[in-house]
């Protein structure tokens, strides 16, 4: 049943079938998951085991924002480099960006006029 | 006097008025000004609302200041309209209403979120609506250029508005440089198309249009100035310092602003150059959608700030629509078939990009507000304190990152399956940088909302959380009825875009 269909150059897109499987699926996981052992501990069970060493405080575990992503960010360090001297934050490098662009779209529109 | 034939003009007229009495009104009561301008602002609403009703149904409006007859766009005694006109189609209709919508919703937002100060604020903000609308409605390139300026200097006092720190005013400073430089290239263009025609009225411009080496020259300044004001990279670089900067419901605002100079953008190539625009300008415009989307996305990557992280997305999201207008203007210059769907995806995404990326500044700003804190590596765990926050964030990541079935998958797949059709390495690009948005969202997303509890908080106030609701609403409804939204409100737009000889024809009265 095709209720709400959005059509597209290579087909069709319609949200409403993809909700409606989402339903079905979480039904289905919530039926495995209710069939699951019930006499599960929560308690000492539930801790990572770290060959006798104590767990460290969850705080202390927490992975920062700047740990994210760090072997892509450390992988593309080039253009990472290049990229934070383009961010200067000098208002003359913006304004020459600025600039810069303009007259390069002249020189390019005016030698294609030529051509 | 029917109300109905001075829509146009309210507008822009009951925010320009309430503008002013705001400072009045709160020498009597805060409470006072507070309801005066939601009124004002609710009611602008409804009768924005009324007039893209009209355009829709009816078609052009046009409205004339200072005639006699507000439809007389030439006067008696002349060949070429000079008066101010005010010229509404079905993509500044498109336009007026997102630009409306969002500020009602970004007004509710600062009644908390705003330490105000003898009713400035207000004043402020809605005259950048003001200037927003009036680049919208206008038929008048130098009109287009005064309401650009009001924007400008009313979105910089905005930004520099709570200078909690030094970067805030170095922020507005160099946003409000960058923007007269801009709107000097606009206002010397302007003057180069006068000097031409005798002519400032655009569609008059547009009929009279000749393609020559001034009008060229013309078209540049026009081009990078808007492209500028759009922030489009490599021209981007003031964007992240000045939304990264404002407060949480001016960040939201200035969305719109930005969207405000991607209309005059397409203004310029389709209606006023229309077939005559240059080949190269669509190539140009590809570039800088996908230079605005790899550099967006990139360094959103490795933002540590939560505030500018988004703003890198939020030039990653101008990419986008810059992607597909330029294909969608390439096809409309080559008469290709895939140009209305290029068309399509870029207006509905322009207005799914305002939805989205406005609710993660929203939430930004709820988060700045409850903790005080806007570094990602000092924020953990506010999931358990502000339940509210975190499920809207995860709405908006979802619809920025193009997850199914929300509002930006909708418009983003519109995007690659026309793009495709120019280069498939357009396609990939595409793709591939909405993947690593997600990686992006996701990154806020575990360091500031899970993980054990690091900041001690509270949820943010009701008319804070009721602008986000409201906005996370309008992108859940457009991801499950995209079909709807298109047909209602886009399709209109693409049509104007595409049909250039009727707003030549409704003010100069005949064809081209």
């Amino acid at each position: 049943m095709i209720l709400m269909m959005l059509k597209t150059i290579g087909g069709f897109w319609d949200p409403l079938i993809l909700v409606l499987a989402a339903i079905v699926v979480a039904i289905i996981a919530y039926i495995i998951r209710a069939a699951g052992r019930r006499n599960h501990k929560t308690g000492e069970q539930a801790k990572p085991f770290f060959s006798g060493v104590a767990e460290p405080s969850k705080e202390a575990m927490h992975v920062r924002a700047s740990n994210l992503y760090w072997g892509f960010t450390e992988a593309l360090k080039g253009y990472y480099t290049s990229m934070k001297k383009m961010h200067s934050g000098m208002l003359n490098d913006y304004i020459g960006w600025f600039v810069g662009i303009a007259a390069l779209i002249f020189v390019v529109l005016f030698v294609m006029e030529v051509l | 006097m029917n109300i109905m034939d001075h829509l146009p003009a309210l507008v822009i007229a009951i925010p320009l008025l309430t503008a002013f009495l705001t400072p009045l009104i709160d020498r009597v009561s805060r409470k006072a000004r507070n309801a005066v301008v939601f009124i004002a602002l609710a009611l602008t609403f409804i009768l924005a609302i009324l007039l893209v009703q009209d355009v829709f149904d009816n078609g052009i409006q046009i409205y004339v200041m200072g005639a006699s007859s507000t439809t007389q766009t030439i006067p008696t005694q002349a060949a070429v309209p000079i008066r101010i006109v005010l010229e509404i189609d079905g993509l500044s209709a498109f336009m007026v209403l997102i630009s409306v919508l969002i500020s009602l919703l970004g007004l509710i937002y600062s009644f908390s979120d705003i330490k105000e100060r003898g009713g400035r604020f207000y004043t402020l903000f809605l005259l950048m609506l003001v200037g927003m609308l009036g680049m919208e409605l206008t038929g008048d390139l130098f009109n287009l250029f005064v309401f650009l300026e009001v924007t400008s200097i009313a979105a910089a006092a905005l930004i520099a508005y709570e200078f909690r720190r030094g970067s805030t005013s170095e922020a507005a400073l160099k946003y409000i440089i960058i923007s007269s430089i801009g709107a000097l290239f606009v206002l010397f263009s302007i003057g180069l198309l006068y000097g031409e025609y005798d002519l400032l009225n655009m569609a008059a411009i547009a009929q009279a249009m000749q393609s020559t080496h001034i009008d060229k020259i013309a078209l540049v300044l026009l081009f990078s100035a808007f492209a500028l004001k759009a922030g489009a990279a490599p021209m981007h670089m003031w964007l992240p310092d000045a939304y990264g900067e404002a407060p949480g419901a001016i960040s939201m605002v200035l969305i719109p602003t930005t969207a405000a100079s991607m209309y005059a953008l397409f203004r310029v190539c389709f209606t006023i150059y229309n077939e005559s625009l240059h080949a190269i300008i669509p190539a140009v415009i590809i570039i800088f959608g996908l230079l605005s989307i790899f550099i967006g996305v990139t360094m959103a990557l490795v933002q540590d700030d939560i505030k500018r992280l988004i703003s890198f997305a939020a030039v990653a999201e101008v990419g986008y629509i810059l992607l597909a207008m330029g294909v969608g203007l390439y096809g409309f210059l080559n008469s290709e078939e895939y140009t209305v769907a290029a068309l399509r995806g870029g207006m509905f995404h322009l207005f799914n990009d305002v939805l989205d990326i406005g609710l993660l500044f929203l939430v930004a700003g709820g988060v700045i507000y409850a903790t005080g804190e806007r570094s990602l590596n000092k924020l953990g765990g506010l999931a358990h304190s502000m339940k509210y926050t975190s499920v809207l964030f995860l709405v908006g990541l979802a619809a920025a990152a193009g997850l199914p079935p929300m509002n930006g998958f909708a418009s983003k797949i519109i995007i690659y399956e026309s793009v495709y059709k120019v280069s498939p390495i357009l396609s990939i690009i595409a793709i591939l940088a909405s993947i690593m948005m997600l990686a992006v969202f996701i990154k806020i997303f575990q360091a500031v909302f899970t993980g054990p509890k690091l900041t001690e908080c509270r949820e943010v106030p009701k008319p804070m959380l009721a602008s986000m609701i409201a906005l996370a609403a309008l992108i859940i409804f457009f991801g499950l009825f995209p079909d709807m939204v298109i047909e209602h409100l886009v399709d209109p737009a693409v049509n104007a875009l595409m049909n250039y000889g009727a707003y030549i024809q409704a003010v100069m009265g005949v064809g081209t």
